[in-house]
């Protein structure tokens, strides 16, 4: 008789119960279930809470090849306070930089509540040897970084060598030691939304700490149908194995009505306990001042024009 | 990092979110004290009233007329003395005056809107979203049949058939309105239109748009009143009734209407199946069920009441949908976050009630997410049965409130045979991500829509209509102009 081939190795996922079915997303009622609730009106008290709460989830990020220690200095400082005239405003999670730049954002970070995460894994298409990658993450870590932002290997994933995606991150995982890992699936590139549940959920079995949508170099990065896809897959995880994954919607979040739409899908989906830094951020830069200008409106009763909030 | 800095860097320890509340001022809506009848493009005063209220905390909102015998009397022959005109108008001219009551609607459609959600006691959400926006998109719709309706039936004749007498319900008071008052007259009929007695007031602010449309007097008359104007409608001179509203008063129509030459159309009620197989997307699912038996608070005709649930996906899906359950925000209608309203009246609610102990004494499973419901007014926590046998009450009856009862299968041929063993057959819902199988279901139903991946989903170009004793005719569509028209040729075709 006939034997079974044997599964490939990383195929029996590492959760203790049995992995939530993977089962299929329909697109029509996930875009409009989001829809539904991008309508949800957050007015006063609730609007200034989910603002500081946006604020204190935010990843401020810079990512581009000009970038130099002054740049992420000047960064570090609007992270730690984002707005000067204001006491009250609390702190954004985390800054999010290039490997080299590690120990300039350590300089002006340390003794902060301000955490650093650096995207490696060779960031941000993948394409590169698994060692290559490894040793991208093992620098990472040693230079200081916090948190690792890797890419899952696209090119494996549409061609189905699932397992070669899943290996990755297990290594990934390994490599990265106390450093808490995200998973970047970078959706644009996964096509449909039974890809970005079946990478979110092969993501979350093989580890990770975080998922998160983009890389924020390509258009069309996280939209609320693509996030509210990966809530459902974190909470069907959680449902299952108790584990709670964080999320990390990252590129396109510029407005802060915007953030609000997100932060209520988080809230309605998952519930209260996934609103901290410690389960939710959100990568974004330009961001930050739109939620300092609401927050200002919000205590004075006037907008204030762009002039009076710094670039960084 | 500076001395500054570290002053300034903190994390504050965050309490839980409650969305402060957001209500839709009523301020756009002006309501009149008392209103009459509105007959041959007039205000008639009627010689009794009665007072509608607000069912979110009972409170007064205006006196409206009660119509009696002669004044449905008076609303017929104004509409007959209307149908010589209106009828002999080039349809081009009917059809100018749909398109602007249609744009008029639109235009007003926040005061419809809040005054819906008022009365009616359904979310600000759906009035502003589904009823209002539908309700000018059946007038739109219509306006453009208007002038076709000989291309509407190829090789046939089509005419009017003089007054038709319209009875709507308090579901969607505006919404069945359009569905009612939109084909009539884009056939060339004119109309006499009792609103549901509990929900009176858009179809009296109906009135203005007609009035700033300059709709010719007597083209469309609305008489409120309680059951008894609506009998004396069925009982009156018109040429047709269209009824949309309880089984056990469409029968008593059709038997009052027995003998007489006089052409009905019934939109009953209905116990819809939800059938949900195991290979469905589940969350989307989830999310369809809910908004099959929780939308308007179930108080919809075609309402998923009845899901079944294949056996070996019972579990996590009944799961989810209690999870999901929980964040269903109930309380006031005009809130913009409320997903569940009040229930439309204390008779209503009293039948609610009744249908919910019953579910419990038959021996079901019941369960309510924590919600706390405000005090004045009237309020049913949104609830699902679960362990329910298909013999149980909750199973069989309307209930028409946001009640769910859950009913598991195994194979398609026992959700078939299980889903259509009622004496209803107004719609239901398949979910399935495979598709020969949700054509082979929608063959199999006996129900006048089957909603695929899908749920309560309504277009004006779709027709709509019950098998069995959820009704006959169709509303919507090309279907819809087919019973407010004759046809020279009918003893031909036998219609």
């Amino acid at each position: 008789m006939a034997q079974a081939p044997a599964l490939p190795h990383g195929f029996e996922l590492p959760l203790k119960q049995r992995l939530p079915r993977i089962g299929s997303i329909d697109q029509v009622a996930v875009e409009a279930r989001a829809g539904e609730l991008a309508k949800r009106s957050i007015k006063k008290d609730a609007k200034v809470w989910a603002l500081e709460l946006a604020l204190r989830c935010c990843d401020l990020t810079t990512l581009e090849g000009q970038d130099t220690p002054g740049k992420v200095a000047a960064l570090c400082s609007k992270a730690i306070r984002p707005d000067p005239s204001d006491p009250t405003v609390p702190s954004v999670a985390a800054v999010c930089v290039y490997p080299n730049l590690i120990a300039a954002a350590k300089e002006r970070l340390s003794g902060s509540s301000v955490k650093i995460a650096s995207v490696a894994t060779y960031f941000p298409s993948g394409q590169a040897p698994l060692d290559v990658k490894l040793r991208d993450v093992e620098d990472a870590v040693a230079l200081g970084a916090d948190e690792i932002d890797m890419v899952i290997d696209r090119g494996a994933f549409l061609s189905g060598r699932y397992a070669k995606v899943f290996d990755e991150v297990v290594k990934v995982k390994e490599a990265c030691g106390d450093a808490h890992l995200k998973v970047i699936l970078e959706v644009s590139e996964l096509g449909t939304y039974d890809n970005v549940r079946r990478a979110s959920l092969l993501a979350m079995a093989a580890g990770a700490d975080f998922i998160k949508t983009s890389t924020g170099k390509l258009p069309g990065a996280a939209t609320l149908p693509v996030q509210l896809v990966m809530l459902e897959a974190i909470r069907d995880v959680h449902d299952e194995t108790g584990r709670k994954v964080g999320m990390k919607p990252a590129g396109g979040i510029r407005t802060s009505k915007n953030a609000i739409q997100y932060l209520v899908q988080v809230h309605e989906t998952l519930g209260p306990d996934w609103l901290t830094p410690d389960l939710y951020r959100i990568g974004a830069s330009s961001l930050v001042n739109d939620i300092l200008m609401q927050l200002r409106k919000e205590r004075t009763g006037i907008y204030q024009s762009k002039d009076y909030f710094t670039n960084d | 990092m500076t001395d500054v800095e570290r002053r300034q860097d903190r994390s504050p320890v965050p309490q839980d979110w409650t969305y402060a509340p957001a209500p839709e001022s009523t301020e756009i809506v002006r309501l009149r004290e008392r209103y009459g009848l509105y007959v041959g493009g007039e205000w008639l005063d009627a010689k009794e009233h009665f007072t509608t209220i607000a069912p979110r905390d009972e409170a007064p909102l205006a006196e409206v007329g009660q119509a009696s015998e002669a004044d449905v009397h008076d609303a017929v022959t104004a509409a007959r003395e209307a149908f010589a005109g209106w009828s002999k108008l080039p349809g081009s001219e009917r059809s100018k005056y749909m398109f602007r009551i249609a744009r008029i609607l639109a235009e007003r459609a926040r005061e419809f809107a809040v005054l819906e959600s008022l009365n009616g006691g359904k979310p600000i959400k759906e009035s502003r979203d589904v009823d209002v926006p539908l309700a000018a998109a059946h007038f739109f719709y219509y306006a453009g049949w208007a002038d076709k309706l000989e291309y509407a039936f190829p090789n046939r004749t089509p005419k009017p058939l003089g007054v038709a007498g319209q009875i709507i319900p308090w579901n969607f008071p505006l919404l069945m309105l359009a569905w009612k008052i939109a084909p009539a007259l884009a056939a060339g009929n004119t109309v006499v239109l009792k609103p549901a007695e509990t929900t009176p007031l858009t179809a009296l602010l109906f009135c203005d748009v007609l009035r700033q449309a300059e709709l010719p007097g007597g083209v469309v008359n609305i008489v409120t009143g309680d059951g008894s104007t609506g009998a004396a409608l069925v009982d009156s001179d018109v040429d047709k009734i269209a009824f949309t509203g309880s089984t056990e008063v469409g029968k008593a129509i059709q038997r009052r209407l027995a003998g007489t030459d006089k052409r009905l159309t019934l939109e009953l009620g209905g116990k819809a199946a939800n059938i949900v197989f195991d290979d469905c997307a589940l969350d989307q699912a989830v999310e369809g069920i809910i908004n099959g038996i929780y939308f308007n608070q179930g108080h919809v005709c075609c309402a998923g009441s009845r899901l079944f649930v294949q056996e070996s996906i019972y579990e996590p899906l009944v799961e989810k949908l209690k999870q999901r359950m929980t964040t269903l925000r109930v309380g006031d209608p005009l809130d913009k976050n409320t997903d569940v309203g009040a229930i439309n009246s204390r008779e209503q609610l009293d039948r609610i009630e009744e249908l919910v102990a019953a579910g419990k004494e038959e021996g079901a499973e019941i369960y309510q997410p924590p919600c706390r419901l405000p005090e004045k007014g009237y309020w049913f926590a949104p609830t699902v049965f679960t362990n329910v046998a298909q013999s149980y009450r909750i199973a069989q009856e309307e209930i028409f409130g946001p009640v769910l009862s859950v009913l598991t299968f195994r194979t398609p041929d026992e959700a078939v045979e299980k889903a259509n063993n009622t004496p209803y057959g107004l719609s239901a819902g398949v979910w399935t991500e495979k598709g020969s199988r949700i054509l082979w279901m929608a063959q199999k139903m006996r129900a006048g829509v089957v909603w695929a991946n899908t749920f309560n989903r309504f277009d004006p170009t779709s027709p709509f209509g019950g098998y069995k004793e959820s009704g006959f005719g169709r509303e919507g569509g090309l279907h819809g102009l087919e019973p407010y028209l004759t046809f020279d040729d009918s003893e031909t075709f036998g219609g």
